[in-house]
Protein backbone atom coordinates (compact mmCIF):
# COMPACT_ATOMS: atom_id res chain seq x y z
CA UNK A 1 0.00 0.00 0.00
CA UNK A 2 2.70 2.20 1.11
CA UNK A 3 4.92 2.20 -1.45
CA UNK A 4 2.39 2.47 -4.58
CA UNK A 5 1.81 5.67 -3.12
CA UNK A 6 5.27 6.43 -2.88
CA UNK A 7 5.60 5.80 -6.39
CA UNK A 8 2.84 7.69 -7.52
CA UNK A 9 3.90 10.81 -5.40
CA UNK A 10 7.17 10.09 -7.21
CA UNK A 11 5.50 9.84 -10.19
CA UNK A 12 3.51 13.29 -10.33
CA UNK A 13 6.40 15.10 -8.82
CA UNK A 14 8.43 13.82 -11.78
CA UNK A 15 5.62 14.22 -14.51
CA UNK A 16 6.64 16.29 -17.18
CA UNK A 17 10.03 14.27 -17.17
CA UNK A 18 8.27 11.12 -17.73
CA UNK A 19 6.17 12.50 -20.15
CA UNK A 20 9.12 13.74 -22.58
CA UNK A 21 10.75 10.65 -21.97
CA UNK A 22 7.86 8.85 -22.82
CA UNK A 23 6.91 10.73 -25.85
CA UNK A 24 10.32 10.47 -26.99
CA UNK A 25 10.39 6.81 -26.62
CA UNK A 26 7.08 6.73 -28.67
CA UNK A 27 8.57 8.81 -31.57
CA UNK A 28 11.32 7.30 -31.89
CA UNK A 29 9.81 3.68 -31.77
CA UNK A 30 9.59 2.07 -35.33
CA UNK A 31 5.83 1.70 -34.82
CA UNK A 32 5.14 5.73 -34.89
CA UNK A 33 2.50 6.02 -37.47
CA UNK A 34 2.93 10.29 -38.42
CA UNK A 35 0.50 9.29 -41.02
CA UNK A 36 -2.13 8.28 -38.93
CA UNK A 37 -2.29 10.33 -36.02
CA UNK A 38 -0.15 13.76 -35.39
CA UNK A 39 2.12 14.34 -32.99
CA UNK A 40 0.58 17.01 -30.60
CA UNK A 41 -2.80 14.57 -30.59
CA UNK A 42 0.02 11.80 -29.37
CA UNK A 43 1.31 14.44 -26.86
CA UNK A 44 -2.13 15.28 -25.88
CA UNK A 45 -3.08 11.67 -25.41
CA UNK A 46 -0.04 10.76 -23.92
CA UNK A 47 -0.30 13.65 -21.43
CA UNK A 48 -4.22 12.47 -20.45
CA UNK A 49 -3.37 9.16 -19.74
CA UNK A 50 -0.06 9.67 -17.34
CA UNK A 51 -2.29 11.94 -15.11
CA UNK A 52 -5.14 9.52 -14.90
CA UNK A 53 -2.85 6.43 -14.31
CA UNK A 54 -0.85 8.59 -11.79
CA UNK A 55 -4.51 9.44 -9.98
CA UNK A 56 -5.69 5.52 -9.90
CA UNK A 57 -2.40 4.63 -8.66
CA UNK A 58 -2.75 6.96 -5.16
CA UNK A 59 -5.56 4.67 -4.50
CA UNK A 60 -4.68 0.60 -5.46
CA UNK A 61 -2.33 -0.40 -7.96
CA UNK A 62 -5.06 -3.48 -8.80
CA UNK A 63 -6.26 -2.63 -12.24
CA UNK A 64 -9.41 -4.57 -11.57
CA UNK A 65 -10.49 -1.87 -8.59
CA UNK A 66 -13.11 1.00 -9.67
CA UNK A 67 -9.98 3.42 -9.09
CA UNK A 68 -8.87 2.50 -12.48
CA UNK A 69 -12.46 2.94 -14.40
CA UNK A 70 -11.62 6.41 -15.72
CA UNK A 71 -8.05 5.50 -16.87
CA UNK A 72 -9.76 2.67 -18.63
CA UNK A 73 -12.20 4.06 -20.31
CA UNK A 74 -9.83 6.50 -21.33
CA UNK A 75 -7.91 3.90 -23.16
CA UNK A 76 -10.90 2.07 -24.62
CA UNK A 77 -11.58 5.65 -26.40
CA UNK A 78 -7.96 5.63 -27.81
CA UNK A 79 -8.22 1.75 -28.76
CA UNK A 80 -11.46 2.44 -30.61
CA UNK A 81 -10.01 5.48 -32.39
CA UNK A 82 -6.92 3.63 -33.15
CA UNK A 83 -8.76 0.76 -34.62
CA UNK A 84 -10.87 2.95 -36.68
CA UNK A 85 -7.84 4.58 -38.14
CA UNK A 86 -6.10 1.79 -38.83
CA UNK A 87 -3.27 1.04 -36.24
CA UNK A 88 -2.18 -2.83 -36.01
CA UNK A 89 -2.72 -4.44 -32.52
CA UNK A 90 1.01 -3.84 -32.16
CA UNK A 91 1.14 -0.09 -32.37
CA UNK A 92 -1.67 0.28 -30.29
CA UNK A 93 -0.35 -1.47 -27.69
CA UNK A 94 3.27 -0.13 -27.91
CA UNK A 95 1.13 2.84 -26.45
CA UNK A 96 1.25 1.25 -23.49
CA UNK A 97 4.00 -0.54 -23.47
CA UNK A 98 6.30 1.99 -24.09
CA UNK A 99 5.45 3.94 -21.13
CA UNK A 100 7.35 0.80 -18.85
CA UNK A 101 10.93 2.48 -20.00
CA UNK A 102 10.36 5.81 -18.71
CA UNK A 103 8.71 4.33 -15.12
CA UNK A 104 11.32 2.02 -14.79
CA UNK A 105 14.24 4.98 -14.85
CA UNK A 106 12.12 6.82 -11.95
CA UNK A 107 11.55 3.74 -9.90
CA UNK A 108 15.21 3.63 -10.20
CA UNK A 109 16.18 6.83 -9.12
CA UNK A 110 13.55 7.02 -6.24
CA UNK A 111 14.92 3.42 -4.94
CA UNK A 112 18.79 4.84 -4.91
CA UNK A 113 19.50 2.35 -2.01
CA UNK A 114 17.89 -0.50 -4.07
CA UNK A 115 15.52 -1.77 -0.88
CA UNK A 116 12.13 -1.18 -2.60
CA UNK A 117 13.21 -1.52 -6.40
CA UNK A 118 11.87 -4.97 -7.06
CA UNK A 119 8.60 -4.66 -5.27
CA UNK A 120 8.10 -1.32 -7.51
CA UNK A 121 9.12 -2.79 -10.68
CA UNK A 122 6.77 -5.60 -10.11
CA UNK A 123 3.77 -3.22 -9.59
CA UNK A 124 4.59 -1.14 -12.57
CA UNK A 125 5.60 -4.37 -14.58
CA UNK A 126 2.10 -5.71 -13.67
CA UNK A 127 0.06 -2.68 -13.90
CA UNK A 128 0.98 -2.21 -17.14
CA UNK A 129 0.97 -5.43 -18.57
CA UNK A 130 -2.73 -5.57 -18.07
CA UNK A 131 -3.62 -2.19 -18.99
CA UNK A 132 -1.84 -3.39 -22.34
CA UNK A 133 -3.33 -6.20 -22.91
CA UNK A 134 -6.95 -4.48 -22.04
CA UNK A 135 -6.34 -2.08 -25.07
CA UNK A 136 -5.27 -4.92 -27.38
CA UNK A 137 -8.31 -6.57 -26.30
CA UNK A 138 -10.45 -3.43 -26.85
CA UNK A 139 -8.40 -2.84 -30.32
CA UNK A 140 -9.31 -6.29 -31.28
CA UNK A 141 -12.61 -6.22 -30.60
CA UNK A 142 -13.26 -2.82 -32.48
CA UNK A 143 -11.84 -4.29 -35.46
CA UNK A 144 -14.13 -7.21 -35.29
CA UNK A 145 -17.19 -4.83 -34.60
CA UNK A 146 -15.81 -3.32 -38.04
CA UNK A 147 -15.91 -6.31 -39.90
CA UNK A 148 -19.29 -7.59 -38.83
CA UNK A 149 -20.55 -3.91 -40.04
CA UNK A 150 -19.05 -4.18 -43.40
CA UNK A 151 -20.18 -7.91 -43.67
CA UNK A 152 -23.82 -6.62 -42.82
CA UNK A 153 -23.48 -3.85 -45.29
CA UNK A 154 -21.91 -6.04 -48.07
CA UNK A 155 -24.93 -8.20 -47.47
CA UNK A 156 -27.40 -5.70 -48.29
CA UNK A 157 -25.63 -3.93 -51.11
CA UNK A 158 -24.86 -7.25 -53.17
CA UNK A 159 -28.51 -8.66 -53.53
CA UNK A 160 -29.87 -7.16 -56.51
CA UNK A 161 -33.04 -8.41 -58.01
CA UNK A 162 -33.70 -6.32 -61.46
CA UNK A 163 -36.60 -6.53 -64.34
CA UNK A 164 -35.75 -7.18 -67.69
CA UNK A 165 -38.87 -6.97 -69.20
CA UNK A 166 -42.32 -7.31 -68.57
CA UNK A 167 -42.89 -10.58 -66.82
CA UNK A 168 -38.94 -11.36 -66.54
CA UNK A 169 -36.58 -10.77 -63.18
CA UNK A 170 -33.10 -11.22 -63.17
CA UNK A 171 -31.08 -11.65 -60.20
CA UNK A 172 -27.56 -11.47 -60.94
CA UNK A 173 -25.30 -13.15 -57.78
CA UNK A 174 -22.01 -12.19 -57.05
CA UNK A 175 -19.88 -13.36 -54.60
CA UNK A 176 -20.10 -16.45 -52.41
CA UNK A 177 -23.19 -17.69 -51.73
CA UNK A 178 -23.60 -18.59 -47.23
CA UNK A 179 -26.79 -19.79 -45.70
CA UNK A 180 -27.42 -16.29 -44.20
CA UNK A 181 -27.42 -14.71 -47.66
CA UNK A 182 -28.95 -17.43 -49.33
CA UNK A 183 -31.95 -16.58 -47.19
CA UNK A 184 -31.74 -12.69 -47.89
CA UNK A 185 -31.78 -13.72 -51.49
CA UNK A 186 -34.24 -16.24 -51.44
CA UNK A 187 -36.61 -13.84 -49.64
CA UNK A 188 -36.15 -10.36 -51.91
CA UNK A 189 -36.28 -12.66 -55.12
CA UNK A 190 -39.82 -14.25 -53.88
CA UNK A 191 -41.19 -10.53 -52.94
CA UNK A 192 -40.11 -9.20 -56.27
CA UNK A 193 -42.09 -11.81 -58.19
CA UNK A 194 -45.27 -11.32 -56.06
CA UNK A 195 -44.70 -7.37 -56.30
CA UNK A 196 -44.31 -7.69 -60.18
CA UNK A 197 -45.91 -10.64 -60.37
CA UNK A 198 -43.23 -11.78 -62.43
CA UNK A 199 -43.46 -15.50 -64.00
CA UNK A 200 -39.68 -16.10 -65.18
CA UNK A 201 -36.71 -15.32 -62.85
CA UNK A 202 -32.92 -15.34 -64.21
CA UNK A 203 -30.33 -16.76 -61.67
CA UNK A 204 -27.32 -15.51 -62.78
CA UNK A 205 -23.98 -16.60 -61.31
CA UNK A 206 -21.21 -15.65 -63.38
CA UNK A 207 -20.00 -13.47 -60.29
CA UNK A 208 -20.01 -17.01 -57.98
CA UNK A 209 -16.85 -17.88 -57.91
CA UNK A 210 -17.54 -21.27 -56.51
CA UNK A 211 -20.23 -23.94 -56.61
CA UNK A 212 -19.78 -26.63 -53.74
CA UNK A 213 -22.57 -28.82 -52.86
CA UNK A 214 -23.73 -26.20 -50.37
CA UNK A 215 -23.96 -23.23 -52.90
CA UNK A 216 -25.75 -25.91 -55.48
CA UNK A 217 -28.13 -27.06 -52.58
CA UNK A 218 -29.08 -23.20 -51.77
CA UNK A 219 -29.86 -22.12 -55.41
CA UNK A 220 -31.95 -25.46 -55.53
CA UNK A 221 -33.70 -24.07 -52.42
CA UNK A 222 -34.54 -20.86 -54.50
CA UNK A 223 -35.62 -22.32 -56.96
CA UNK A 224 -37.76 -24.60 -55.92
CA UNK A 225 -40.08 -21.93 -53.51
CA UNK A 226 -39.75 -19.64 -56.52
CA UNK A 227 -41.51 -22.45 -57.91
CA UNK A 228 -43.98 -23.14 -55.38
CA UNK A 229 -45.09 -19.43 -55.81
CA UNK A 230 -45.65 -20.30 -59.31
CA UNK A 231 -42.60 -18.12 -61.29
CA UNK A 232 -39.82 -20.57 -63.24
CA UNK A 233 -36.44 -20.28 -62.76
CA UNK A 234 -33.55 -20.52 -64.91
CA UNK A 235 -29.53 -20.67 -64.02
CA UNK A 236 -27.13 -19.19 -66.10
CA UNK A 237 -23.84 -17.96 -66.29
CA UNK A 238 -22.32 -21.16 -65.70
CA UNK A 239 -18.83 -20.93 -66.37
CA UNK A 240 -17.31 -24.36 -67.65
CA UNK A 241 -15.36 -24.78 -64.93
CA UNK A 242 -18.44 -24.55 -62.66
CA UNK A 243 -20.51 -27.02 -65.02
CA UNK A 244 -17.31 -29.46 -64.35
CA UNK A 245 -17.80 -29.07 -60.68
CA UNK A 246 -21.15 -29.44 -60.79
CA UNK A 247 -21.10 -32.86 -62.30
CA UNK A 248 -17.97 -33.95 -60.72
CA UNK A 249 -20.22 -33.41 -56.74
CA UNK A 250 -23.01 -35.53 -58.35
CA UNK A 251 -25.20 -32.39 -57.79
CA UNK A 252 -28.58 -32.70 -59.74
CA UNK A 253 -29.43 -29.90 -62.07
CA UNK A 254 -31.96 -32.04 -64.18
CA UNK A 255 -35.04 -30.31 -62.94
CA UNK A 256 -34.04 -26.74 -63.34
CA UNK A 257 -33.16 -24.96 -66.75
CA UNK A 258 -29.53 -23.83 -67.36
CA UNK A 259 -28.01 -21.86 -69.94
CA UNK A 260 -24.55 -20.98 -70.41
CA UNK A 261 -25.20 -17.14 -70.50
CA UNK A 262 -27.67 -14.47 -69.46
CA UNK A 263 -28.77 -13.43 -73.15
CA UNK A 264 -29.42 -17.09 -74.17
CA UNK A 265 -31.70 -17.52 -70.49
CA UNK A 266 -33.23 -14.01 -71.65
CA UNK A 267 -33.74 -15.41 -74.85
CA UNK A 268 -35.47 -18.32 -73.42
CA UNK A 269 -37.79 -16.24 -70.99
CA UNK A 270 -39.04 -13.88 -73.64
CA UNK A 271 -40.08 -16.96 -75.66
CA UNK A 272 -41.72 -18.00 -72.72
CA UNK A 273 -43.84 -14.88 -71.97
CA UNK A 274 -44.95 -14.75 -75.77
CA UNK A 275 -42.96 -11.62 -75.57
CA UNK A 276 -41.75 -9.57 -78.99
CA UNK A 277 -38.77 -7.20 -78.97
CA UNK A 278 -39.32 -6.41 -82.92
CA UNK A 279 -36.43 -7.42 -84.30
CA UNK A 280 -35.66 -11.05 -85.32
CA UNK A 281 -32.33 -11.86 -84.32
CA UNK A 282 -29.62 -12.08 -87.40
CA UNK A 283 -29.48 -15.42 -88.74
CA UNK A 284 -26.28 -17.43 -87.66
CA UNK A 285 -23.49 -18.01 -90.34
CA UNK A 286 -21.76 -21.20 -89.70
CA UNK B 1 -68.31 -27.36 -38.39
CA UNK B 2 -66.40 -24.75 -40.55
CA UNK B 3 -65.53 -25.82 -44.18
CA UNK B 4 -63.17 -24.65 -46.64
CA UNK B 5 -66.44 -23.38 -49.23
CA UNK B 6 -65.04 -24.97 -53.25
CA UNK B 7 -67.08 -22.79 -55.75
CA UNK B 8 -67.88 -24.60 -59.39
CA UNK B 9 -67.21 -22.46 -62.26
CA UNK B 10 -68.15 -24.33 -65.20
CA UNK B 11 -65.50 -27.49 -65.51
CA UNK B 12 -63.48 -25.87 -62.64
CA UNK B 13 -63.83 -26.18 -59.19
CA UNK B 14 -62.39 -23.28 -57.25
CA UNK B 15 -61.17 -23.54 -53.58
CA UNK B 16 -60.17 -20.16 -51.89
CA UNK B 17 -58.48 -20.94 -48.56
CA UNK B 18 -59.78 -17.87 -46.75
CA UNK B 19 -58.40 -18.55 -42.85
CA UNK B 20 -55.70 -20.11 -41.08
CA UNK B 21 -55.66 -23.84 -41.75
CA UNK B 22 -55.83 -26.64 -39.05
CA UNK B 23 -55.56 -30.44 -39.59
CA UNK B 24 -59.08 -30.76 -39.49
CA UNK B 25 -59.83 -28.48 -41.86
CA UNK B 26 -57.39 -30.02 -43.91
CA UNK B 27 -58.93 -33.54 -43.89
CA UNK B 28 -62.46 -32.19 -44.20
CA UNK B 29 -61.25 -30.17 -47.68
CA UNK B 30 -59.48 -33.25 -48.81
CA UNK B 31 -62.65 -35.39 -48.35
CA UNK B 32 -64.89 -32.56 -49.93
CA UNK B 33 -63.09 -31.30 -52.77
CA UNK B 34 -62.52 -35.56 -53.87
CA UNK B 35 -66.02 -36.10 -53.66
CA UNK B 36 -67.15 -33.16 -55.58
CA UNK B 37 -64.61 -33.69 -58.40
CA UNK B 38 -66.57 -36.78 -59.33
CA UNK B 39 -69.95 -35.78 -58.29
CA UNK B 40 -69.38 -32.83 -60.94
CA UNK B 41 -67.02 -33.95 -62.92
CA UNK B 42 -64.60 -31.35 -62.84
CA UNK B 43 -61.81 -31.23 -65.68
CA UNK B 44 -60.06 -28.06 -63.21
CA UNK B 45 -59.14 -27.34 -59.95
CA UNK B 46 -57.70 -24.09 -58.67
CA UNK B 47 -56.53 -23.87 -54.89
CA UNK B 48 -56.03 -20.40 -53.86
CA UNK B 49 -53.96 -20.09 -50.70
CA UNK B 50 -52.81 -16.29 -51.36
CA UNK B 51 -54.76 -15.50 -47.64
CA UNK B 52 -52.56 -18.42 -45.93
CA UNK B 53 -50.03 -17.11 -43.91
CA UNK B 54 -48.89 -19.58 -41.66
CA UNK B 55 -47.88 -23.60 -42.80
CA UNK B 56 -46.55 -26.44 -40.53
CA UNK B 57 -45.20 -29.94 -42.14
CA UNK B 58 -48.73 -31.41 -42.26
CA UNK B 59 -50.32 -28.52 -43.77
CA UNK B 60 -47.80 -28.47 -46.83
CA UNK B 61 -48.01 -32.15 -46.94
CA UNK B 62 -51.83 -32.07 -46.92
CA UNK B 63 -51.74 -29.33 -50.29
CA UNK B 64 -49.23 -31.52 -51.94
CA UNK B 65 -51.56 -34.29 -50.99
CA UNK B 66 -54.61 -32.63 -52.42
CA UNK B 67 -53.58 -31.57 -55.13
CA UNK B 68 -52.07 -35.07 -56.10
CA UNK B 69 -55.70 -36.75 -55.59
CA UNK B 70 -57.02 -34.15 -57.88
CA UNK B 71 -55.43 -35.38 -60.30
CA UNK B 72 -55.48 -38.97 -59.76
CA UNK B 73 -59.26 -38.18 -60.48
CA UNK B 74 -58.11 -36.41 -64.02
CA UNK B 75 -58.73 -33.29 -62.71
CA UNK B 76 -55.46 -30.78 -63.37
CA UNK B 77 -54.84 -28.77 -60.49
CA UNK B 78 -52.99 -25.35 -59.97
CA UNK B 79 -51.90 -24.12 -56.64
CA UNK B 80 -51.99 -20.68 -57.02
CA UNK B 81 -51.14 -17.32 -54.93
CA UNK B 82 -48.61 -18.79 -52.64
CA UNK B 83 -46.79 -16.25 -50.16
CA UNK B 84 -42.94 -15.59 -50.02
CA UNK B 85 -42.72 -16.74 -46.38
CA UNK B 86 -44.90 -19.83 -47.24
CA UNK B 87 -42.40 -20.96 -49.85
CA UNK B 88 -39.76 -20.45 -48.00
CA UNK B 89 -41.14 -22.22 -45.34
CA UNK B 90 -42.22 -24.96 -47.29
CA UNK B 91 -38.72 -25.62 -48.85
CA UNK B 92 -36.59 -25.62 -45.49
CA UNK B 93 -39.29 -28.53 -44.30
CA UNK B 94 -38.28 -30.04 -46.95
CA UNK B 95 -41.41 -30.03 -48.83
CA UNK B 96 -41.20 -28.96 -52.57
CA UNK B 97 -44.65 -30.28 -53.77
CA UNK B 98 -42.77 -32.22 -57.01
CA UNK B 99 -45.88 -32.69 -59.76
CA UNK B 100 -47.60 -29.51 -58.28
CA UNK B 101 -48.61 -27.03 -60.92
CA UNK B 102 -48.25 -23.69 -59.32
CA UNK B 103 -49.41 -19.99 -60.66
CA UNK B 104 -48.49 -16.64 -59.17
CA UNK B 105 -52.56 -15.35 -58.71
CA UNK B 106 -55.75 -16.33 -59.54
CA UNK B 107 -55.51 -14.90 -63.16
CA UNK B 108 -52.22 -16.64 -64.31
CA UNK B 109 -53.97 -20.26 -62.92
CA UNK B 110 -57.31 -20.08 -64.97
CA UNK B 111 -55.17 -19.22 -67.88
CA UNK B 112 -53.01 -22.05 -67.63
CA UNK B 113 -56.01 -24.29 -66.73
CA UNK B 114 -57.66 -23.04 -69.79
CA UNK B 115 -54.74 -24.18 -71.97
CA UNK B 116 -54.79 -27.60 -70.81
CA UNK B 117 -58.37 -28.06 -71.09
CA UNK B 118 -58.13 -26.97 -74.74
CA UNK B 119 -55.49 -29.21 -75.12
CA UNK B 120 -57.54 -31.97 -73.49
CA UNK B 121 -60.68 -31.05 -75.52
CA UNK B 122 -58.28 -31.37 -78.93
CA UNK B 123 -56.82 -34.53 -77.61
CA UNK B 124 -60.45 -36.23 -77.40
CA UNK B 125 -61.23 -34.58 -80.83
CA UNK B 126 -58.39 -36.38 -82.61
CA UNK B 127 -59.27 -39.61 -80.49
CA UNK B 128 -62.81 -39.75 -81.58
CA UNK B 129 -61.91 -38.64 -85.11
Amino acid sequence: MESQNKLAESIRGHHEGILKEWVDTQLTAPTLRLDLMKESELRDESREFLTLFCHALIGTSDPGAPAWKATKDFLAQVAKSRALRGFSPYETATFIFSLKQALFGLAGTVNKDGKNLFTDLWTLTQLIDSLGLYTIELHQKNREEIIQRQQQELLELSTPVVQLYENILALPLIGTLDSARTQIVMESLLERIVETGSIIAIIDITGVPTVDTLVAQHLLKTVAAARLMGADCIISGIRPQIAQTIVHLGVNLNDVITKATLADAFLVALQRTGANLGKPLAPKKD
Amino acid sequence: MERIPILKMGKVLLVTVQVDMHDRLAMTLQDDLTARIVKDHAHGVLIDISSLEVVDSFIGRMIGNIANMARVLDADTVVVGMRPAVAITLVELGLSLPGVRTALNVDKGVEMLKGSMEQRASANGHATR
